[in-house]
């Protein structure tokens, strides 16, 4: 059946790309996004490896997947499970064979089935030969056999042949859904540009997969997904962490304070320090400190010596960072602290999400320290929040928290370019010469103190962890004094909650079922809860970005709603602060604890039977 | 520019250290040599981590910090690198330093960002009322160890010289004129500059230099190093340092033949570090202490390099915005 039809119209598809983590999977998928997203689809990404950067070849745990959702309408999450899943090997096979759906086409890399390869993965059988995959269309393609074919008169060592293999899937892939391979030839060209031999003979590869799913008749048809109806404007795509790196910069340059980055590689977060580091020019400095405390302390530093000083980190990191975050709730001095979630405790499941360090977040410091929490909820909104989370410490001179995750870190999506110009003005809070200075003198509205900037003539003062006197900033053991210091510290990030926008609903305002929802999960709540409408549910979703303070109107809003229901990757860590904050109001949960999103599939066979 | 005084660095808080301490020297040393440096107050920052010691910073008129047990120095490199025309002074002891802050203090030494740090080092913990240290001798009897100690004390010399400290120099909290060239020396040294101060502990550990400061015998028990200088010392200035195979010795010039040229000359700025440790690790009674600038060698600062690197991708890049970034690369238009 050679493509002599039309093209079939896809409103949206699911994509998998797997293999051994040596097996170049992240590529190919990063490669197929891009090039969707130049057509104009929505997407969302996500890539899914193991916590070992070699793990033993062939094995299941070292498989290395990228899935990747397009589609012609607005997409909001990865896809629970795949239309199209490329299996590099028989351990992609079968670490993917629950999430391929009925029907679905699976591509092999045939030549990687041979019995050692096989028993790597734990098969008696080949999956290939014994019908257990009927219920999918299977390709069988020699992908290692023909890249070395289409290689034999290269210079390219057999290595490098080898490692080819991905842009053959890549090219079959494209074949499939009628993309372009000029945006990806023109990567490999820029990217090989001093190895011309390893461009050309990338993109060879690619063209012989993709004339390889030309030629061979086993696709009943190849498909088309359209460009989805997006707001008119600028696009590019975007990933989690990226996006939280890019909204710092906006905001240094929005308030005219230099970037300061102190902090210390660790999983899911190191991108961010990545992404910053390359960015010099335009005056960001980072600082890749001996460990998470010298890189929280280090960013504070940065911050008492006048620039937004920042750390970046995930779980294990937080713990360690608490010491110091509490010193800067007392010295009230600009911080945000980023945590890129991960499984816990411990050192848990460092490539997988979760949303567990929530209570770490309010409550994980010694005394009474409240900080302001916010949480992103999509990798593109990283870029608002990140700008948010410096607007809010450098005007109230103190210590933010930004929430993000692993799924938001590494996921991506189309985002609609922002300008510098078009995002709110920051007007730091600094005392300026001549003042007389008080370094715990508030004002009055806010409670914010000013900030004396070291080089400031006549504003010497010191700052230090001890209790300081009221307005003086002097050291006091004052016990009245201490307990106006601890009230004050509280109200004022109580006081925050009359800047933030009220929390809004999608859907009915008085829906029998609300369902609420924080940072990362809101791609798949949304669909779910969407879904849900259009099946003419009596549904609503609430997404927190908000979580201390939270928005003033969330009180009245709860009690719009009869029945309510919490969801979170945790074991209930917001409901209960809901229960603490709103006493009386009655919160179901549902709760995921397997380093794993929410299935849109799990959420919507849930809030369904709450509606029963 | 201003002529400022000591007045000037003295802040209006009352000071809480006992009677008899080794630090009221210090603090007056200090206050006394920032007049001489030539700089405008407001750009001295002193910063301090936890410990008798780590109080100093509310003693001085000028910007301060009072930070987390052990951590000064990662303070003092976000303070440095967020503004490096500040003169910034770390404020430590053996406990803040090489103990919980170990790793912090060898990190900075290695990256040798343009600080000073002033390790007060009484061979005990004081905030916490008495408990051992990592300097503290091997065997003394402490509260957190009555049958004595079993710990291997650190050198505070050798791990900075393992880190490659670019500027070592020791003194002793009795002699304040030595103190003040010293501050002003470590101030002009472009990199970390590390002043070890032997500080007596009146209520915890009293006398435990005696043997190096005891008024008697002190010209005997201390080697002041000058560069370029021979170390010659002793009451009777005869005696010398020199080299007797791979190891010090002590020689009295004018016995068995010795003769002053035979005596070693201080070179602090030679970068290899042997001689410098060898120095060092002399004690009383065999050696003298030594005391002044062990090593001064210039190198490359970490500050200088950050800023180097900025200025240079500043020139060298298209984009001077984020919005130039954020547009550049895959975009699309819908």
């Amino acid at each position: 059946m050679k493509k002599n039809t039309e093209p079939i119209d896809l409103e949206k598809v699911v994509i998998k790309f797997a293999g051994d983590s040596g097996d170049g999977m992240q590529f190919s998928g990063n490669q197929f996004t891009n090039t969707s997203a130049l057509l104009g689809n929505d997407l969302a990404t996500f890539p899914d490896y193991p916590a070992e950067i070699r793990a033993p070849q062939g094995t299941i745990a070292g498989v290395s997947g990228f899935q990747i959702h397009i589609g012609s309408i607005h997409i909001n999450t990865p896809g629970d499970i795949a239309d199209v899943l490329v299996a590099m090997n028989p351990a992609a096979l079968k670490s993917n064979r629950k999430s391929i759906k009925k029907g679905g086409i699976i591509i092999v890399n045939v030549d990687s089935f041979t019995k050692k390869d096989l028993e790597k993965a734990g098969y008696d059988n080949s999956p290939l030969s014994d019908n257990s995959l009927d219920e999918f269309q299977v390709i069988e393609a020699p992908i290692s056999k023909l890249t070395k074919e289409s290689l034999k008169d290269s210079q390219l060592s057999s290595k490098s042949i080898r490692q080819s293999k991905n842009m053959f899937a890549l090219g079959i892939v494209y074949w499939m859904f009628n993309r372009p391979m000029t945006p990806t030839e023109n990567f490999i060209n820029k990217k090989f540009s001093e190895k011309s031999e390893i461009a050309k003979g990338n993109i060879k590869v690619l063209h012989t997969g993709y004339n390889f799913a030309n030629t061979i008749e086993a696709f009943s048809s190849s498909y088309t997904v359209k460009s989805a109806k997006l707001e008119k404007g600028r696009y590019r795509n975007v990933m989690g962490n990226q996006a939280i790196a890019w909204g710092f910069i906006a905001a240094s340059e929005k308030s005219g304070k230099e970037l300061f980055l102190g902090s210390y590689p660790i999983t899911p977060a190191s991108d961010i320090l990545h992404e910053l580091a390359k960015y010099k020019n335009l005056g960001v400095k980072t600082f890749q400190a001996e460990d998470e405390i010298a890189g929280i302390c280090s960013a504070i530093g940065a911050s008492f010596s006048g620039n937004l000083g920042i750390t970046t980190t995930s779980g294990p990191g937080f713990a360690l960072k608490g010491e110091a975050l509490g010193l800067a709730i007392m010295t009230e001095l600009p911080l945000v602290v980023v945590d890129v979630q991960r499984g816990g405790p411990s050192t848990g499941l460092p490539t997988k999400t979760e949303q567990s360090d929530l209570m770490q977040a309010l409550y994980g410091r010694n005394g009474e320290s409240p900080a302001v929490v916010i949480a992103c909820s999509t990798p593109s909104n990283c870029f608002d929040w990140s700008f948010m989370a410096s607007k809010i410490t450098l005007e109230y001179n103190t210590p933010v928290i930004l929430l993000s995750d692993g799924y938001l870190g590494n996921g991506s999506e189309p985002w609609k370019i922002k300008t510098v110009k078009d995002m709110p003005d920051i007007t730091p809070l600094i005392a300026k010469e001549g003042e007389n200075y008080q370094p715990y003198l508030r004002d009055k509205k806010t409670l914010a103190r000013k900030l004396a900037i070291p080089g400031t003539k006549g504003l010497e003062h010191r700052l230090g962890g001890l209790e300081k006197e009221d307005i003086s900033g002097n050291v006091s053991y004052d016990s009245e004094n201490h307990e106006k210091m601890c009230n004050i510290r509280s109200e004022k990030i109580k006081k925050i909650s009359e800047i933030i926008p009220i929390q809004e609903v999608y859907g009915k305002t008085n829906a029998d079922l609300l369902v609420i929802g924080w940072g990362g999960t809101y791609g798949s709540l949304y669909s779910s809860v969407d879904n849900l409408i259009n099946e003419g549910k009596s549904i609503a979703l609430t997404q927190f970005n908000y979580i201390h303070p939270l928005p003033k109107n969330t009180l009245e809003l709860l009690n719009r709603y009869k029945k309510i229901v919490v969801c979170e990757l945790n074991s209930g860590q917001f409901a209960n602060y809901l229960r603490m904050n709103f006493q009386g109001i009655i919160f179901e949960q549902y709760n995921k604890l397997q380093g794993l999103p929410f299935t849109t599939l799990e959420l919507e066979s849930h809030f369904k039977t709450l509606l029963d | 520019m201003e002529n400022l005084t000591k007045k000037d660095f003295t802040s209006d808080q009352e000071i809480r250290w006992c009677p008899g301490c080794g630090d009221y020297a210090i603090l007056n040393s200090m206050q006394k040599a920032l007049p001489n440096l030539g700089r405008k107050k407001e750009e001295f920052v002193f910063i301090s981590g936890i410990g008798c010691s780590s109080r100093f910073p509310y003693y001085m008129n000028t910007y301060g910090f009072h930070s987390i047990h052990g951590r000064a120095p990662a303070f003092a490199t976000g303070i440095k690198l967020a503004n490096p025309n500040l003169s910034v002074w770390q404020i430590t002891g053996d406990g803040d330093a090489l103990a919980i802050g170990g790793n912090h203090f060898i990190h900075a030494l290695r990256r040798n960002i343009d600080i000073n740090i002033l390790l007060f080092n009484n061979e005990i913990y004081g905030l916490t009322k008495g408990q051992f240290s990592p300097t503290s001798q091997k065997g003394i009897k402490t509260k957190s160890n009555p049958h004595g100690t079993t710990d291997t004390p650190f050198s505070p010399s050798d791990l900075a010289i393992g880190s490659q400290s670019s500027f070592f120099a020791r003194v002793v909290d009795t002699n304040p004129r030595l103190m003040q060239s010293i501050f002003i020396e470590a101030e002009q040294h472009r990199g970390t500059s590390l002043i070890e101060i032997l500080q007596n502990c009146v209520i915890f550990n009293d006398k435990t230099f005696d043997a190096i400061t005891g008024k008697d015998f002190k010209k005997d028990a201390q080697l002041i190093l000058e560069d370029g200088k021979p170390m010659i010392f002793g009451s009777e200035m005869n005696k010398g340092i020199t080299l007797n195979g791979l190891k010090l010795e002590v020689v009295t010039i004018g016995e068995n033949g010795v003769k002053e040229e035979d005596v070693l000359v201080h070179d602090a700025k030679e970068e290899d570090p042997t001689l410098h440790a060898m120095l060092a690790r002399m004690q009383p009674p065999e050696f003298p202490a030594a005391l002044g600038i062990i090593r001064s060698v210039k190198r490359k600062t970490f500050d200088s390099g950050v800023l180097s690197q900025i200025e240079h991708e500043k020139e060298n890049s298209k984009f001077k915005t984020i919005d130039e970034l954020i547009n550049s690369g895959d975009t699309w238009e819908v």
